[in-house]
Protein backbone atom coordinates (compact mmCIF):
# COMPACT_ATOMS: atom_id res chain seq x y z
CA UNK A 1 0.00 0.00 0.00
CA UNK A 2 1.39 3.49 -0.91
CA UNK A 3 1.08 5.52 2.38
CA UNK A 4 2.24 9.30 3.25
CA UNK A 5 5.71 8.07 4.23
CA UNK A 6 6.47 6.33 1.07
CA UNK A 7 4.99 8.76 -1.22
CA UNK A 8 7.09 11.77 0.59
CA UNK A 9 9.85 9.38 0.25
CA UNK A 10 9.38 9.27 -3.66
CA UNK A 11 9.17 13.17 -3.82
CA UNK A 12 12.23 13.44 -1.65
CA UNK A 13 14.61 11.20 -4.36
CA UNK A 14 13.25 12.80 -7.28
CA UNK A 15 14.05 16.52 -5.14
CA UNK A 16 17.62 15.20 -4.56
CA UNK A 17 17.80 14.20 -8.31
CA UNK A 18 16.35 18.07 -9.84
CA UNK A 19 18.93 19.72 -7.05
CA UNK A 20 21.96 17.64 -8.51
CA UNK A 21 20.58 18.58 -11.92
CA UNK A 22 20.17 22.32 -10.51
CA UNK A 23 24.01 22.30 -9.71
CA UNK A 24 25.77 20.39 -12.23
CA UNK A 25 23.90 21.42 -15.79
CA UNK A 26 25.94 24.21 -17.74
CA UNK A 27 23.41 26.27 -19.23
CA UNK A 28 21.88 28.75 -16.39
CA UNK A 29 18.76 29.09 -17.57
CA UNK A 30 18.10 25.16 -16.95
CA UNK A 31 19.39 25.11 -13.52
CA UNK A 32 16.96 27.64 -12.84
CA UNK A 33 14.17 25.71 -14.43
CA UNK A 34 15.31 22.74 -12.06
CA UNK A 35 15.14 24.62 -9.08
CA UNK A 36 11.46 25.44 -9.77
CA UNK A 37 10.99 21.86 -10.06
CA UNK A 38 12.83 20.89 -6.88
CA UNK A 39 10.63 23.59 -5.08
CA UNK A 40 7.18 22.70 -6.23
CA UNK A 41 7.87 19.54 -5.23
CA UNK A 42 8.65 20.34 -1.44
CA UNK A 43 5.35 22.21 -1.79
CA UNK A 44 4.10 18.63 -2.10
CA UNK A 45 5.60 17.20 0.43
CA UNK A 46 4.46 19.72 2.40
CA UNK A 47 0.99 19.30 1.73
CA UNK A 48 1.61 15.44 2.27
CA UNK A 49 2.87 16.41 5.38
CA UNK A 50 -0.28 18.40 6.44
CA UNK A 51 1.23 21.93 6.90
CA UNK A 52 -0.77 23.61 4.12
CA UNK A 53 -0.02 27.42 4.84
CA UNK A 54 4.27 26.72 4.48
CA UNK A 55 3.23 24.94 1.48
CA UNK A 56 1.07 27.88 -0.05
CA UNK A 57 4.31 30.04 0.62
CA UNK A 58 6.86 27.67 -0.86
CA UNK A 59 4.95 27.64 -4.01
CA UNK A 60 3.77 31.19 -4.57
CA UNK A 61 7.75 32.50 -3.47
CA UNK A 62 9.82 29.50 -4.14
CA UNK A 63 8.41 28.30 -7.29
CA UNK A 64 6.67 31.23 -8.63
CA UNK A 65 7.93 34.99 -8.01
CA UNK A 66 11.96 34.14 -7.08
CA UNK A 67 12.04 32.22 -10.79
CA UNK A 68 11.00 34.58 -12.42
CA UNK A 69 13.51 37.49 -10.17
CA UNK A 70 16.16 34.82 -11.40
CA UNK A 71 15.00 34.81 -15.00
CA UNK A 72 15.03 38.80 -14.96
CA UNK A 73 18.43 38.85 -13.60
CA UNK A 74 19.85 36.82 -15.98
CA UNK A 75 18.15 38.93 -18.68
CA UNK A 76 19.77 42.15 -17.35
CA UNK A 77 23.65 40.40 -16.77
CA UNK A 78 22.77 39.28 -20.33
CA UNK A 79 22.21 42.73 -21.65
CA UNK A 80 25.08 44.27 -19.59
CA UNK A 81 27.38 41.96 -21.16
CA UNK A 82 26.50 42.82 -24.73
CA UNK A 83 26.85 46.98 -23.86
CA UNK A 84 30.28 46.45 -22.99
CA UNK B 1 16.28 69.40 21.52
CA UNK B 2 16.94 66.88 18.32
CA UNK B 3 18.55 64.09 21.13
CA UNK B 4 15.29 65.01 23.24
CA UNK B 5 13.19 64.23 21.12
CA UNK B 6 15.10 60.68 20.11
CA UNK B 7 15.20 60.12 23.97
CA UNK B 8 11.53 60.32 24.15
CA UNK B 9 11.12 57.74 21.33
CA UNK B 10 13.51 55.35 22.76
CA UNK B 11 11.80 55.44 26.33
CA UNK B 12 8.10 55.23 24.48
CA UNK B 13 9.61 52.00 22.70
CA UNK B 14 10.98 50.55 25.65
CA UNK B 15 7.96 50.94 27.23
CA UNK B 16 6.03 49.50 24.18
CA UNK B 17 8.56 46.34 24.44
CA UNK B 18 8.72 45.98 27.86
CA UNK B 19 5.18 46.72 29.56
CA UNK B 20 4.58 42.84 28.57
CA UNK B 21 7.28 41.48 30.45
CA UNK B 22 7.05 43.37 33.87
CA UNK B 23 4.47 42.22 35.78
CA UNK B 24 4.61 45.06 38.85
CA UNK B 25 3.73 47.90 35.69
CA UNK B 26 0.48 48.70 37.61
CA UNK B 27 -0.10 51.21 34.47
CA UNK B 28 -4.00 50.82 32.81
CA UNK B 29 -3.93 46.93 33.30
CA UNK B 30 -6.52 44.28 32.35
CA UNK B 31 -4.87 41.40 31.31
CA UNK B 32 -2.61 39.14 32.20
CA UNK B 33 0.52 38.03 29.89
CA UNK B 34 1.72 35.34 31.92
CA UNK B 35 -1.54 33.28 32.45
CA UNK B 36 -1.91 33.11 28.61
CA UNK B 37 -0.85 30.13 27.30
CA UNK B 38 -2.93 29.11 24.49
CA UNK B 39 -3.63 25.54 26.52
CA UNK B 40 -6.08 24.50 23.82
CA UNK B 41 -3.29 24.56 20.71
CA UNK B 42 -0.81 22.67 22.96
CA UNK B 43 -2.79 19.99 24.10
CA UNK B 44 -4.30 19.50 20.45
CA UNK B 45 -4.03 15.73 19.25
CA UNK B 46 -3.75 14.99 15.76
CA UNK B 47 -3.66 11.68 15.82
CA UNK B 48 -7.31 10.96 17.71
CA UNK B 49 -9.64 13.90 17.05
CA UNK B 50 -11.82 13.00 19.35
CA UNK B 51 -9.95 13.65 22.52
CA UNK B 52 -10.47 16.84 24.76
CA UNK B 53 -9.68 20.06 24.00
CA UNK B 54 -10.44 20.05 20.62
CA UNK B 55 -11.59 23.46 18.58
CA UNK B 56 -14.89 23.20 17.07
CA UNK B 57 -16.42 25.80 14.71
CA UNK B 58 -19.28 28.33 16.06
CA UNK B 59 -17.71 27.85 19.83
CA UNK B 60 -17.56 30.94 21.78
CA UNK B 61 -15.74 32.58 24.71
CA UNK B 62 -12.44 31.38 23.28
CA UNK B 63 -9.40 32.66 24.04
CA UNK B 64 -8.50 33.33 20.67
CA UNK B 65 -10.90 31.58 18.19
CA UNK B 66 -9.66 32.29 14.86
CA UNK B 67 -10.30 29.18 13.13
CA UNK B 68 -6.84 28.89 11.48
CA UNK B 69 -4.23 28.06 14.18
CA UNK B 70 -1.00 29.10 12.62
CA UNK B 71 -2.49 32.52 11.92
CA UNK B 72 -3.65 32.53 15.67
CA UNK B 73 -0.04 31.83 16.52
CA UNK B 74 1.48 34.71 13.83
CA UNK B 75 -0.68 37.40 14.26
CA UNK B 76 -2.11 36.92 17.96
CA UNK B 77 0.22 35.21 20.31
CA UNK B 78 3.32 36.29 18.15
CA UNK B 79 1.92 39.63 16.88
CA UNK B 80 5.17 41.30 18.01
CA UNK B 81 7.44 39.15 15.75
CA UNK B 82 5.11 39.63 12.90
CA UNK B 83 5.85 43.33 12.97
CA UNK B 84 9.98 42.53 13.05
CA UNK B 85 9.22 40.29 10.23
CA UNK B 86 7.42 43.07 7.76
CA UNK B 87 10.37 45.50 8.75
CA UNK B 88 12.71 42.92 7.42
CA UNK B 89 11.05 42.59 3.94
CA UNK B 90 10.87 46.27 4.30
CA UNK B 91 15.09 46.54 4.85
CA UNK B 92 15.16 44.16 1.96
CA UNK B 93 13.03 46.13 -0.56
CA UNK B 94 14.92 49.49 0.43
CA UNK B 95 18.05 47.32 -0.05
CA UNK B 96 16.43 46.43 -3.76
CA UNK B 97 15.70 50.05 -4.48
CA UNK B 98 19.24 50.89 -3.54
CA UNK B 99 21.25 48.42 -5.53
CA UNK B 100 18.69 48.86 -8.99
CA UNK B 101 17.03 52.27 -8.66
CA UNK B 102 18.53 54.84 -11.34
CA UNK B 103 17.00 57.70 -13.08
CA UNK B 104 17.00 56.35 -16.91
CA UNK B 105 14.77 53.74 -18.62
CA UNK B 106 16.24 50.91 -19.25
CA UNK B 107 13.47 48.73 -19.28
CA UNK B 108 13.60 45.07 -20.37
CA UNK B 109 11.77 44.87 -23.76
CA UNK B 110 10.12 41.46 -25.38
CA UNK B 111 10.01 42.10 -28.97
CA UNK B 112 7.11 40.27 -29.26
CA UNK B 113 4.99 39.55 -26.48
CA UNK B 114 3.07 35.87 -26.84
CA UNK B 115 -0.29 36.58 -28.54
CA UNK B 116 -2.31 34.31 -25.75
CA UNK B 117 -0.44 35.66 -22.76
CA UNK B 118 -1.63 39.08 -24.16
CA UNK B 119 -5.37 38.36 -24.61
CA UNK B 120 -5.45 36.01 -21.74
CA UNK B 121 -3.86 38.21 -19.35
CA UNK B 122 -6.56 40.37 -19.40
CA UNK B 123 -9.36 38.33 -18.24
CA UNK B 124 -6.59 36.23 -16.02
CA UNK B 125 -5.30 39.44 -14.21
CA UNK B 126 -8.60 40.54 -12.12
CA UNK B 127 -8.81 36.86 -11.51
CA UNK B 128 -5.83 36.18 -9.96
CA UNK B 129 -5.69 39.91 -8.00
CA UNK B 130 -9.45 38.57 -6.72
CA UNK B 131 -7.44 34.98 -5.43
CA UNK B 132 -4.78 37.22 -3.52
CA UNK B 133 -7.39 38.94 -1.80
CA UNK B 134 -9.12 36.11 -0.95
CA UNK B 135 -6.18 34.39 0.61
CA UNK B 136 -5.45 37.10 2.51
CA UNK B 137 -8.45 38.06 3.69
CA UNK B 138 -10.10 34.59 4.89
CA UNK B 139 -6.41 34.46 6.84
CA UNK B 140 -8.24 33.16 9.95
CA UNK B 141 -10.41 30.90 8.59
CA UNK B 142 -8.56 28.73 5.73
CA UNK B 143 -4.88 28.17 5.26
CA UNK B 144 -2.63 31.05 3.29
CA UNK B 145 -2.44 34.74 4.66
CA UNK B 146 -1.27 37.96 4.61
CA UNK B 147 2.30 36.81 3.12
CA UNK B 148 0.83 34.08 0.64
CA UNK B 149 -1.43 36.64 -0.95
CA UNK B 150 0.74 39.68 -1.33
CA UNK B 151 3.12 37.48 -3.15
CA UNK B 152 0.20 35.90 -5.33
CA UNK B 153 -1.18 39.53 -5.73
CA UNK B 154 2.76 40.39 -6.58
CA UNK B 155 2.78 37.47 -9.66
CA UNK B 156 -0.17 39.16 -11.37
CA UNK B 157 1.53 42.13 -11.86
CA UNK B 158 4.64 40.31 -12.99
CA UNK B 159 2.27 38.54 -15.57
CA UNK B 160 0.78 42.01 -16.82
CA UNK B 161 4.54 43.29 -17.39
CA UNK B 162 5.68 39.80 -18.93
CA UNK B 163 2.01 40.21 -20.97
CA UNK B 164 2.70 44.01 -22.76
CA UNK B 165 5.53 46.41 -22.91
CA UNK B 166 3.38 49.50 -21.91
CA UNK B 167 1.90 48.04 -19.10
CA UNK B 168 3.35 50.55 -15.79
CA UNK B 169 2.71 50.44 -12.27
CA UNK B 170 1.99 53.79 -10.63
CA UNK B 171 4.36 54.29 -7.92
CA UNK B 172 3.11 57.17 -6.12
CA UNK B 173 -0.43 54.78 -5.67
CA UNK B 174 2.57 51.70 -4.25
CA UNK B 175 3.99 54.30 -1.83
CA UNK B 176 1.04 55.43 -0.32
CA UNK B 177 -0.62 51.95 0.19
CA UNK B 178 2.26 50.86 1.77
CA UNK B 179 2.69 53.46 4.17
CA UNK B 180 -0.63 53.67 5.03
CA UNK B 181 -0.68 49.99 5.69
CA UNK B 182 2.71 49.70 7.76
CA UNK B 183 1.47 53.09 9.73
CA UNK B 184 -2.27 51.22 10.23
CA UNK B 185 -0.53 48.37 12.06
CA UNK B 186 1.63 50.41 14.60
CA UNK B 187 -1.56 52.54 15.60
CA UNK B 188 -3.82 48.86 15.77
CA UNK B 189 -1.02 47.67 18.54
CA UNK B 190 -1.17 51.10 20.31
CA UNK B 191 -4.65 51.46 20.58
CA UNK B 192 -4.15 47.47 22.26
CA UNK B 193 -1.91 49.22 24.81
CA UNK B 194 -4.08 51.79 26.05
CA UNK B 195 -7.61 50.37 25.77
CA UNK B 196 -6.26 46.69 27.54
CA UNK B 197 -2.37 47.50 28.49
CA UNK B 198 -0.74 45.57 26.08
CA UNK B 199 0.76 46.44 22.71
CA UNK B 200 -1.05 44.49 19.65
CA UNK B 201 -3.13 43.23 22.42
CA UNK B 202 -6.65 42.05 20.71
CA UNK B 203 -8.89 44.14 22.18
CA UNK B 204 -11.97 43.66 19.44
CA UNK B 205 -15.57 41.65 20.12
CA UNK B 206 -14.02 38.05 19.51
CA UNK B 207 -17.30 36.41 18.05
CA UNK B 208 -18.20 33.02 16.66
CA UNK B 209 -14.98 30.33 15.46
CA UNK B 210 -15.65 30.09 11.93
CA UNK B 211 -17.06 32.94 10.63
CA UNK B 212 -15.37 35.96 8.51
CA UNK B 213 -16.31 38.59 11.01
CA UNK B 214 -14.75 36.76 14.47
CA UNK B 215 -10.99 37.15 16.01
CA UNK B 216 -10.80 40.78 16.57
CA UNK B 217 -8.30 42.51 15.28
CA UNK B 218 -7.02 39.33 13.74
CA UNK B 219 -8.36 39.27 10.10
CA UNK B 220 -7.85 43.77 10.16
CA UNK B 221 -4.24 42.76 10.75
CA UNK B 222 -3.79 40.26 8.29
CA UNK B 223 -5.26 42.34 5.41
CA UNK B 224 -2.78 45.20 6.23
CA UNK B 225 0.00 42.65 6.20
CA UNK B 226 -1.03 41.13 2.62
CA UNK B 227 -1.84 44.84 1.41
CA UNK B 228 1.76 46.21 2.57
CA UNK B 229 3.82 42.89 1.26
CA UNK B 230 2.08 43.20 -2.36
CA UNK B 231 2.88 46.22 -2.55
CA UNK B 232 6.55 45.86 -1.43
CA UNK B 233 6.69 42.76 -3.75
CA UNK B 234 5.06 44.50 -6.40
CA UNK B 235 7.88 46.89 -6.55
CA UNK B 236 10.30 44.67 -6.51
CA UNK B 237 8.95 43.70 -9.63
CA UNK B 238 8.86 47.19 -11.21
CA UNK B 239 11.92 47.55 -10.11
CA UNK B 240 13.58 44.04 -12.01
CA UNK B 241 11.78 44.83 -15.07
CA UNK B 242 14.06 48.46 -15.11
CA UNK B 243 10.25 50.56 -15.07
CA UNK B 244 10.63 54.06 -14.72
Amino acid sequence: MMNSINLSAIFILIILLFSILAIESKNILKSIVFLSAASILTALIFVIWKAPDVAMTEAAIGAGLTTFLFVLTYFKINTIKKEN
Amino acid sequence: MRKFGALIIILALLYFLGSGLITDLKINRKNNLSQKTARAYINRNVKNPEINNQQLHGKTNNENTAANSVTAVIVDYRSMDTLGEITVLFLAVTGVLALLGSSKNNRIKLEKPNYILKISSKFLFPLIFLFGFYIFIHGHLTPGGGFQGGTIVAAAVLMMYFASNNYRVNTTDIKILESLSGLSFIIIGIFGLFILGDFLQNFLNKGIMGELFSAGIVPIIYILIGLKVSAELSNIVKEFMGDK
